[in-house]
């Protein structure tokens, strides 16, 4: 059994679009007309044969108030490896991107917090080794 | 003097470790997530605290005034607030303490 999917619930799938790829740098990788919405994923650019991120609709109505208890307390939904967590924020910031948490670095490990304008906070973060070269 | 409970309410959230390291983390950087503060707690600190723990010794930092939580938009930060520290300990350091003081000199 092999992870080759993973989802981020989003309240547009166009908007959700354009963040992921205009702004974080991933790249489309599948779209298909599913029902009223689309089966939609993003690639990282650096493994495009790697997992894949759904961007799904939020439409189920459990979804919005699980979202919205997540940004409140600052939780983000998932979390991505970068290389340098600093050159990134401020990559992202000259892009109007939105954090919730600055650069942190906890031992070895950096993380930063952002808004992904689509309900949800992601996680950046780097720590030696955590993703093979 | 004696003590109101506005200071009662001071002592109190103060005399506990877990507290004190918030205030220390809110120090270092304010304007926290409930995330980031748990996420220096267990990081940095080795606590096993859990998020409801967490947020629990925050209602008491509230309560006694040490930090405020501040909303924007769908955020919520939390910064600390040193001002029920100010004078805190007038009672023991001013007038008859220090006239002690001078005379056993």
């Amino acid at each position: 059994m092999r992870i080759y999917v993973t989802s981020v619930y989003v309240d547009d799938q166009d908007k959700a679009l354009a963040f992921y790829t205009d702004k974080l740098g991933f790249v489309k990788k599948t779209e298909v007309p599913v029902g009223e919405h689309r089966w939609l994923t993003v690639v990282s650019p650096d493994d495009p044969d790697g997992c894949e991120l759904l961007l799904e609709p939020d439409a189920h109505p459990a979804a919005k108030p699980f979202k919205a208890a997540l940004v409140d307390d600052g939780v983000p939904l998932t979390s991505f490896y970068v290389k340098d967590v600093h050159a990134e924020y401020e990559r992202l910031r000259g892009l109007g991107v939105r954090f919730t948490q600055e650069p942190l670095q906890m031992g070895d490990i950096t993380t930063a917090v952002l808004d992904d304008t689509c309900g949800n906070l992601i996680q950046i973060i780097h720590k030696p080794g955590l993703v093979k070269p | 003097m004696s003590e109101t409970a506005a200071e009662a309410e001071v002592f109190k959230a103060l005399a506990d470790p877990n507290r004190r390291k918030i205030l220390d983390e809110l120090a270092e950087r304010d304007g926290q997530t409930l995330f980031e503060i748990c996420s220096r707690l267990t990081m940095r600190h080795q606590l096993g605290l859990s998020r409801q723990a967490v947020s629990q010794h925050l209602d008491v930092l509230l309560r006694a005034g040490l930090i405020r939580s501040r909303r924007e938009g769908r955020y919520k930060f939390h910064h600390i607030d040193t001002t029920p520290l100010e004078h805190l300990t007038d009672r023991w350091r001013g007038g008859g303490a220090r006239e002690n003081r001078c005379a056993s000199t």
